[in-house]
């Protein structure tokens, strides 16, 4: 990959001006190449990690892993039906994964009703969803390879040979 | 009173930054680029493997020369990577760091008088081991070359009286390494003279702009090298305390005798860990490379856009930068740097007394604290080139 989205990828925050200077480009070529990704859709936007539990007003509070089976449609297999329910806002992830069911979704709502509804009005009267399971999620320990913990303070002594 | 401590000891020269080091490790808050170890904590699977053997009672002692499994696996790892064959029962030894390993060479080869060729600047053990040794150290100064020991350099220095060389690349703390083509050159005149060659590769495997070559793999070096390395620097193991030695069987067998009845062996919770880190650990260690690489062209970018110009040095993770354009001597800049801007470097003199324009920086840390620790030291510099027009 390029060392560009490697930066980027770790650290959104990176300037161009940072990047430039880390991989010893020009800062036009790295300026380029990012609104090349971003034009591209390679770059889709950039955020931060937030650790939920410490914000108090935080809304969108419960989550739920949800294994749904669903029956393929001729010609389009389980796209469309795919499509169709990775449209909800409410559903923040969707995976087509192999194994006992077929699709993985991480569903979010301000609280459990707003999930179950969400579950018994909009998702399993779908047509061609025979099933769902349902796991709420108790608590986050990492996410997208960062574990979620007050940054520990450095245990290295402050200098050494 | 009259002290009782040894002569040998009286004289060893304290270091001269001792007070500037207690200064920074009783202040807060500062932003770090004095430190000589990796930033990264030992990957967890290593980690995971001491744990999961005191779980399992490994307590005991192990054998004086270390684990055989890790020697056997050192011995795989070293003809993997670097081509050269070290046989596990009788051409290594797992030492206590590669501190250790060079303490214990020098011991084992060194007469009274003989002299040692350290090119400086130098990590600051060999000298002082080296008296402790008995041996004369000699210090080839290698600033003109742009911190590289050059084959006339060398020479320069050897007589009758030389005994062993200690060589260190990538170098703490220049950063700069050797290409295959100029060590065989430092070679043929080491082994023209029948020199030993303590060759201390801590961070070879950090290095970025070449393949990383070891001493012992040219040709007829081998059985007058003594191949130091140690698991600090490339998987980030500095207090798990585990270096090894490897070389001719005489040479292992005499440190061996005074390991044995120093240190007996190295703790085995350590060593296990160790065992792991060959076996999974070095995709972790291209890992950290790659970091270091981008954080190498981000300081040095920064230090010459501030007007400090530094050569890209080809491995470890230190930059030795030159700051003679402030006018200050290398403590005073690292005592008003920590002062005002509460930024620590280590300066020059610490490697060896030539270097009062220097100062040593260290890239090991985060990249926030990497950017940080430049925008004070530019303001700094810019502030005290002012004061000094004034």
């Amino acid at each position: 990959m390029d060392e560009i989205l490697e930066i980027l990828e770790n650290n959104g925050r990176a300037t161009v001006e940072d990047i430039a200077r880390m991989t010893k480009k020009k800062i036009q070529i790295v300026k380029d190449s990012v609104a090349r990704y971003e034009k591209q859709g390679v770059i889709l936007k950039y955020k931060a990690v937030i650790n939920k539990e410490l914000v108090k007003d935080a809304d969108t509070s419960v989550r739920a892993l949800i294994e749904v089976n669903i029956t393929p449609q001729k010609d389009v297999g389980f796209e469309r039906i795919a499509e169709r329910i990775y449209s909800f806002n409410e559903v923040s992830s969707c995976f087509l994964v192999s194994g006992t069911y077929d699709l993985l979704l991480i569903v979010e709502g301000k609280d459990i009703q707003t999930v179950a509804r969400f579950i018994s009005e909009k998702l399993s009267p779908m047509e061609n969803v025979k099933g769902v399971v349902t796991h709420f999620l108790l608590k986050k320990y990492k996410e997208d390879g960062v574990i979620l913990k007050q940054k520990e303070e450095n245990k290295r002594i402050a200098i050494s040979y | 009173m009259k002290s009782k401590v040894s002569k040998l000891v009286q004289q060893l020269k304290p270091s001269g930054i001792r007070a500037f080091f207690d200064l920074v490790l009783g202040m807060k808050d500062v932003v770090s680029l004095g430190v000589g170890e990796p930033d990264f904590v030992t990957p967890w699977q290593i980690r995971e493997a001491g744990i999961y053997s005191l779980e399992q009672g490994f307590t005991s002692y192990t054998s004086n020369k270390g684990l055989y499994k890790l020697r056997l696996s050192l011995s795989r790892f070293i003809k993997q990577h670097y081509g050269v064959e070290y046989c596990p029962d009788e051409e290594i030894l797992i030492t206590v760091g590669v501190s250790e390993a060079i303490d214990l060479g020098l011991r084992a080869v060194l007469e009274p008088q003989d002299k040692v060729l350290i090119p400086i600047p130098a990590f600051v053990s060999y000298g002082p081991v080296t008296e402790l040794a008995g041996g004369i150290p000699v210090y080839i100064d290698t600033k003109k070359d742009g911190f590289k020991l050059t084959p006339k350099n060398l020479s320069r220095h050897i007589d009758k009286k030389v005994k062993a060389i200690i060589l260190n690349y990538p170098n703490n703390p220049t950063g700069v390494s050797y290409t295959r083509k100029e060590l065989e050159a430092l070679k043929k005149i080491i082994v023209s003279h029948g020199i030993i060659c303590f060759s201390d590769e801590v961070y070879g495997d950090l290095t970025y702009d070449f393949k990383h070559t070891c001493f012992s793999s040219l040709a007829h070096a081998k059985p007058l090298t003594v191949y130091l390395n140690g698991f600090s620097k490339s998987f980030a193991m500095t207090g798990w305390r585990v270096g090894y030695a490897c070389g001719p069987k005489d040479i292992i067998a005499a440190m061996t005798k005074i390991h044995q009845y120093t240190i007996m062996c190295v703790s085995i919770t350590s060593q296990m860990a160790a065992a792991e880190a060959l076996a999974v650990g070095y995709p972790s260690v291209e890992e950290m490379k790659k970091e270091y690489n981008r954080r190498r062209q981000f300081v040095c970018a920064g230090l010459n856009r501030m007007g400090i110009k530094v050569q890209l040095p080809q491995g470890a993770f230190y930059v030795f930068a030159d700051i003679s354009l402030t006018g200050m001597k290398s403590l005073d800049f690292a005592q008003l740097l920590l002062k005002e801007e509460k930024v620590a470097v280590v300066p020059g003199t610490a490697f060896g007394e030539n270097f009062n324009d220097y100062i040593r920086i260290s890239y090991a840390s985060g990249f926030e604290q990497i950017k940080e620790a430049l925008i004070r030291m530019e303001r700094f510099l810019a502030r005290n080139k002012r004061r000094r027009k004034g």
